[in-house]
C-alpha cells in the first residue's frame, strides 16, 4: 500500500531544486525533438507529471517544452496523449494558447485533448466554442461509422451541461435530441464483433448475425438497451449506452427549464381537459408528428418502460443484478422527470410505477430503488389521486427500523427528506411522528449523519411531541447501544457466550426487560414521553458506555439539544416551557454515564434554563415548588453542580414581584430558608467522601441569591448579614474544610464583604440587587439623554472652547 | 457526473513520520470538467490562474481529509481490525472493503452540495465525488470496479509505488470507464470489452519497452 518509497518519491518531487529542474526541462526538450519517442520519453513525461502534481504551487514549464508537449496531444501513441494531457492539466496554459491551435492541428479532437481544453476553459465563451466544435465533428461523421473515437463527445457535453447549459444553442439541442432518439430507440439489435447465429455445422449462407440477448440468456425480442448483452457491440449500441448514461442529466438541463415555465399552465390545462390531452399522447403513432424534444421525451419514456420490464428477469451474473437495480433507479427518476415536464404522462406512467412498487415493497434489498418510487408518489400521487400511505409507512416506518445500518440508504433517505421538506410538510404532515425511527439512523452512524440532522431537526420539533423528542434525544446513546445489541442478538446464537457485552446482551434477550428495550426501539411517537424505569435501562447498559458507536453518539447529542431548544421556544406556549424546565431538573441526574456526556448535557441544560427563564421570568414563580425542591437538596450541590448553580441564580434573579405578581413574601421567605440551609451545610463541613469541594461559584451564587431575596424582603437582611459577618472571621490565608484553594477562599470572602456592606443600606441594596426592569434593561448608549459619549463630548466642547 | 476521483491514504502513518492527525496523502487525483470557478461568484473569478489552481488543490485536499476522518470513525465504530489481504487477492480485498458516503455541504469545500462515495482498502481509499443528480447505486458499482482494477493494474496490495510512477495506466482506465467523469451503465460484457481495451493499451506500452531494451 503506501510505503516509505512512495513517501520518499513525493517528497523528492516536491522539493526538487530549481537548477536540477531546469536541467531536467532542457533534457526533456531535447528528447522530444527526436522523431520516434520510446519508453524513455514516456518515463520522463511521467516523472514530469509527478513533479508538477506533487506540489500545490504551480510550476511553469519553459514555453518551448510546453509547445512540444502540446504537439504530443495528437500523437498516435495513446500513452503520449494521456501523459501530455495530464502534464498540461497540471500547469497553466501558455499565453495565446488558444483552442485554434489544436483545432487547426487535427480536424478531430481526441478525448485527452478535449479534457485539457475543458480543464483550461477560462470562460463560458471557451466552453461554447468547444461545444460547437464537437457538435460539428459529430454532424460531419453522420454518414460514416462513428467509431470509438467520438464516444467522448457525449461525456464532454455532459460535463459542460453541469456548469453552463446555455453553451448549447437551440439548434444544438434539437440536433442532439434527434440523435438521442436514433441511438436510444433505433440501435441495431444484432451483435457486433462478427458473432453469428447458427451452430458449427451451419453453412456460411445460413449464418445470420446473432441477435443480442437479455441478461438471463434468452434472445432479445425488443429494441436494444443497456441491459442487452452480446459477444461484441456495434458503434450505435455503444452510443445507446452513452446516451442513456447522459439522458437524465440532459432532461433535467433542457427539459425542466422549458417545462418549468409551462408546468403551471399544464396543471391548469390538465385539470380542465386532462382526458383529451392524455388520449393524444397515449397513442404512440402520433409520435411521428411530435417536435424533436417531445419525441425524445416519448422515446425516453418507452426506453424506461422497457428497462423496468427487463429488470424483472433474473440476471446470470451478480454485477448485472446490481446494474439492474441501478437501472431501475435511473428509469424511475427519468420517468419522474418526464412526468414533471408533461403531467399528462402521469396517467400512462402510474400503473407501471404502482406495479413496480407492489413487486418490490416486500423485498428490503430493493430499498434504495423504492426511494425514487416514493419521490414519484410524492410528486404525482396527488394528481393521480392515489393513496400513498402504504409508501410512507414503508419509507418512514420500516426502512429506518430494519435497515439503519446501510450507510447509503441512510444518506439517500435523509437527502430525500431534506430536499422534499416542504412537500412533505404539506402532503404528509404526520411524517414528524416517525422521529424515533429517523433517530435510529443517527444513533447508528452519528458522525456521518449529524450534518443531515442539524438541518432536519428543526422540522421535527412540534408542540405535540416536543417533550417526547427531548427525552429521546437525551437517550440517544441508549438507543445506539440497543441497536448494537439488536444486531448482535440476531448474529450470535443464543447459547453461545459472547465475550463482550455479555450482561447487556442477556438483559436485552431477557423477557423481564423486554418492554424497556421495546420502548427504546419504538418506531413512532405518541406512546408516552418516557418510561418510569429509565434508571434500570441505564444500569443495564452501563457497560456500553465505552463502545465507540455509543461514544460517537454521545458527542453529537449536545449539538442537537442546542438546536432543539433554540427551535422549541418558537413553538412552545407557557405550559410547554414549564414542562421543559421540569424535564431539565429531572433528567439532569438521569443520564447514561458516558464519559464527559453528563457534564456536556448539564452545560446545555444550564444555558437553556437561563434562556427560558429570561424569556419568561414568571416561569420561576410558576415552578417555584419544583425549583425549590431541587435547590434545597444539598446533594445536588455535589452531583449536579452546574445545573444547581444556575437554578439558584435563576431563583435569586426572578423570584420577585416585578417578575410575577403572584410572588408573595411567604414564597420569598421559604426560598430564602431553603437556600440558607444549604449554604450553612456546605460551609460548615467538608464534602462527602469522594467528591471535590464545591466550586467557589456555587457559594458566591448562593450568597448573592440570598442577598437579592433579602433586598426584597427586608426582614431577612439581619439573617443574611449574620452569616456574612461570620464569613468575615475566616482567617485570611487560612483554609477551611469546604474550600481547598486559598485564592478561591479569598474571593469568596471578598464577595461576602461586598454583599455585607451593600446590605447595610437596604434601599441601595434593593436598587442594586433587584433593579426595576427599565433600569435593568437600560440601553444607556441608545438614550440620548444619558449616553456617555454624548456627555463626554459636551463636556469636552465646553471645557476646550475656553 | 463525477467531479473528481481520488486515491489517498486513510491511516495514520506514524512509521513514516507523518503526523497521525487528519493528514491524508493524495496519491492520485483526477478532476473532471471545467473549473467550478467559472460559475462562482465574483471573488473566485477574480483570482489569477495560479490562485485558482491552488484553490482547486486545497479543495481536493479538504475532501481527502474529510473522507479520511469518515473512514477512521467508521472503522472505529465497527471495532474490527482491518483485514490484511495479500497481492493476488484483489477481488477479495474489494469485497471485504468498507464503503460509505459522506455529505459534502455546499461551501465545504465545493460551491454546491456534493456526495463523496468512498471505498477503503487497508490504508488507502478510492473516492468519487458525485453530483446531486448522480445515481449512487451506479457510482458504488463503478467505484468497486475501478477499485479492483486499480489494485490489479497498479499492484497496490504490494509495497511498490506504481500508483505514482505509472499513473498513466490509471488515466487510461478512467478515460474508458469514467470518460470525463461520466458514470456509465455497463453490463458485464460492455465492462469486459472496456477492461480488455485498457489492458491492451497498457500491454502495448510494455511491449514497446521490451522491444527497445
Amino acid at each position: 500500500m503506501y510505503s516509505q518509497g512512495s513517501e520518499g518519491l513525493l517528497k523528492q518531487a516536491r522539493e526538487i531544486q530549481e537548477p536540477e529542474l531546469q536541467k531536467f526541462y532542457s533534457r526533456l526538450t531535447k528528447a522530444f525533438q527526436a522523431k520516434e519517442l520510446g519508453h524513455e520519453a514516456i518515463d520522463s513525461l511521467q516523472r514530469l507529471r509527478l513533479i508538477l502534481f506533487a506540489t500545490k504551487y504551480t510550476r511553469k514549464l519553459p514555453a518551448e517544452l510546453q509547445r512540444k508537449i502540446l504537439q504530443l496531444l495528437s500523437s498516435p501513441v495513446e500513452h503520449l496523449q494521456v501523459l501530455s494531457s495530464a502534464v498540461l492539466r497540471e500547469t497553466l496554459p501558455l499565453p495565446g494558447q488558444e483552442l485554434n491551435c489544436i483545432e487547426e492541428g487535427a480536424g478531430q479532437l481526441n478525448s485527452h485533448a478535449a479534457a485539457l481544453l475543458l480543464s483550461q476553459a477560462a470562460s463560458r465563451a471557451d466552453l461554447s466554442s468547444l461545444c460547437a466544435h464537437l457538435l460539428r465533428t459529430l454532424e460531419s461523421r453522420q454518414s460514416e461509422a462513428l467509431g470509438h473515437s467520438l464516444t467522448h463527445v457525449l461525456p464532454v457535453l455532459n460535463s459542460i451541461l453541469t456548469h453552463s447549459p446555455e453553451c448549447l444553442t437551440e439548434d444544438h439541442v434539437i440536433l442532439l435530441s434527434k440523435k438521442f432518439v436514433d441511438w436510444l430507440r433505433y440501435a441495431s439489435i444484432t451483435q457486433g464483433g462478427g458473432a453469428t447465429s447458427g451452430g458449427f455445422f451451419a453453412g456460411p449462407r445460413s449464418r445470420q448475425p446473432a441477435v443480442v440477448a437479455e441478461l438471463d440468456g434468452t434472445v432479445s425480442g425488443d429494441f436494444f438497451t443497456v441491459l442487452c448483452v452480446g459477444q461484441g457491440f456495434t458503434d450505435d449500441q455503444w452510443m445507446n449506452v452513452y446516451s442513456f448514461s447522459i439522458l437524465r442529466h440532459w432532461l433535467l438541463a433542457y427539459h425542466s427549464a422549458s417545462g418549468g415555465n409551462s408546468t403551471a399552465d399544464a396543471d391548469d390545462r390538465s385539470e380542465v381537459d386532462g382526458s383529451v390531452v392524455s388520449m393524444v399522447s397515449a397513442t404512440s403513432s402520433s409520435s411521428r408528428v411530435l417536435p424533436p424534444k417531445e419525441r425524445l421525451r416519448e422515446k425516453a419514456f418507452q426506453y424506461c418502460q422497457r428497462l423496468i420490464e427487463q429488470c424483472d428477469r433474473k440476471a446470470q451474473k451478480k454485477s448485472d443484478a446490481d446494474l439492474q437495480k441501478a437501472c431501475l433507479v435511473e428509469a424511475v427518476c427519468i420517468l419522474d422527470c418526464v412526468c414533471v415536464e408533461d403531467p399528462s404522462l402521469v396517467y400512462r406512467t402510474f400503473p407501471c410505477i404502482k406495479a413496480l412498487f407492489g413487486r418490490l415493497s416486500s423485498d428490503l434489498s430493493f430499498a434504495r430503488v423504492l426511494l425514487p418510487i416514493a419521490q414519484f408518489y410524492l410528486n404525482h400521487g396527488e394528481m393521480a389521486a392515489v393513496d400513498c400511505d402504504v409508501v410512507w409507512k414503508l419509507v418512514f416506518g420500516r426502512f429506518p427500523a430494519e435497515l439503519f445500518n446501510d450507510p447509503f440508504l441512510a444518506h439517500e433517505l435523509l437527502r430525500f427528506l431534506r430536499l422534499n421538506l416542504e412537500s412533505l410538510q404539506q402532503g404528509v404532515p404526520d411524517y414528524t411522528h416517525f422521529f424515533p425511527n429517523l433517530l435510529k439512523l443517527l444513533a447508528w452512524d452519528s458522525p456521518a449523519l449529524v450534518d443531515d440532522f442539524v438541518d432536519l431537526l428543526p422540522s421535527l420539533v412540534t408542540a405535540g411531541t416536543a417533550v417526547e423528542l427531548l427525552h429521546t434525544l437525551l437517550d440517544l446513546p441508549c438507543l445506539s447501544a440497543t441497536l448494537v445489541l439488536q444486531l448482535r442478538s440476531t448474529c450470535l446464537p443464543i447459547s453461545e457466550p459472547s465475550g463482550r457485552g455479555l450482561l447487556s446482551l442477556d438483559a436485552f434477550r431477557s423477557p423481564s426487560f423486554r418492554g424497556l428495550f421495546l420502548f427504546l426501539l419504538r418506531g413512532e411517537a405518541g406512546s408516552g414521553d418516557t418510561i418510569d424505569r429509565l434508571s434500570t435501562v441505564h444500569e443495564l447498559l452501563a457497560e456500553a458506555a465505552d463502545w465507540p458507536r455509543v461514544v460517537h453518539c454521545a458527542q453529537v447529542v449536545p449539538v442537537l439539544l442546542h438546536i432543539y431548544f433554540n427551535t422549541v421556544v418558537k413553538v412552545a406556549d407557557e405550559q410547554l416551557f414549564a414542562h421543559l424546565i421540569l424535564v431539565i431538573l429531572e433528567r439532569s441526574s438521569l443520564l447514561l454515564k458516558v464519559p464527559r456526556y453528563v457534564r456536556e448535557i448539564h452545560r446545555v441544560f444550564s444555558c437553556h434554563l437561563l434562556k427560558l427563564c429570561k424569556r419568561l421570568p414568571s416561569l420561576v414563580v410558576d415552578q417555584s415548588r419544583e425549583l425549590l425542591e431541587f435547590a434545597g437538596a444539598t446533594a445536588n450541590v455535589y452531583s449536579r453542580e452546574e445545573v444547581y448553580t444556575h437554578v439558584v441564580w435563576v431563583l435569586g434573579e426572578y423570584l420577585s414581584v416585578s417578575c410575577d405578581s403572584r410572588c408573595s413574601v411567604r414564597l420569598i421567605t421559604s426560598c430564602f430558608e431553603a437556600l440558607e440551609a444549604v449554604l450553612f451545610e456546605i460551609t460548615s463541613s467538608s464534602p462527602p467522601d469522594g467528591t471535590a469541594c464545591p466550586a467557589p461559584r456555587v457559594i458566591t451564587t448562593l450568597m448573592s441569591a440570598l442577598a437579592k431575596l433579602a433586598s426584597r424582603s427586608h426582614d431577612l437582611i439581619p439573617r443574611v448579614s449574620l452569616f456574612l459577618s461570620k464569613l468575615r472571621t475566616v482567617p485570611r490565608g487560612g483554609s477551611v474544610s469546604w474550600c481547598s484553594d486559598e485564592e478561591d477562599l479569598a474571593s469568596i470572602v471578598t464577595r461576602g464583604e461586598e454583599l455585607w456592606s451593600l446590605l447595610k443600606a437596604p434601599g441601595v441594596a434593593q436598587s442594586v440587587l433587584s433593579p426595576p426592569p427599565h433600569i435593568a434593561a437600560a440601553r444607556w448608549h441608545g438614550d440620548t439623554n444619558t449616553a456617555a459619549p454624548l456627555q463626554l463630548r459636551a463636556l469636552t466642547n465646553l471645557t476646550l472652547s475656553q | 457526473m463525477v467531479r473528481c476521483f481520488l486515491v489517498h491514504t486513510v491511516c495514520p502513518l506514524p512509521s513514516l513520520g507523518v503526523a497521525a492527525g487528519s493528514e491524508s496523502r493524495l496519491l492520485y487525483c483526477r478532476l473532471f470538467g471545467p473549473d467550478e470557478a467559472l460559475l462562482a461568484p465574483e471573488q473566485e473569478r477574480e483570482l489569477s490562474p495560479e490562485e485558482r489552481r491552488l484553490l482547486r488543490k486545497e479543495k481536493v485536499a479538504a475532501v481527502a481529509r474529510q473522507v479520511r476522518s469518515a473512514v477512521s470513525l467508521s472503522r472505529e465504530s465497527c471495532g474490527g481490525a482491518v483485514v490484511e489481504v495479500a497481492p493476488g487477492e484483489e477481488a477479495l480485498a474489494v469485497q471485504e472493503a468498507q464503503v460509505g458516503v459522506a455529505r459534502l455541504r455546499a461551501g465545504q469545500p465545493f460551491w454546491e452540495e456534493l456526495s463523496a462515495v468512498w471505498l477503503a482498502v487497508q490504508s488507502l481509499s478510492f473516492t468519487l465525488v458525485c453530483e446531486p443528480h448522480d445515481n449512487l447505486l451506479l457510482a458504488e458499482g463503478s467505484l468497486r470496479t475501478l477499485g479492483r482494477l486499480c489494485l490489479e493494474q497498479l499492484h497496490l496490495l504490494g509495497p511498490g509505488s506504481e500508483v505514482l510512477l505509472r499513473s498513466q495506466r490509471l488515466d487510461a482506465l478512467l478515460s474508458r470507464l469514467l470518460p470525463h467523469g461520466q458514470l456509465l451503465f455497463l453490463n458485464h460484457r460492455f465492462a469486459l470489452s472496456l477492461e480488455r481495451e485498457a489492458a491492451a493499451a497498457c500491454a502495448s506500452n510494455r511491449g514497446q519497452k521490451e522491444m527497445t531494451q
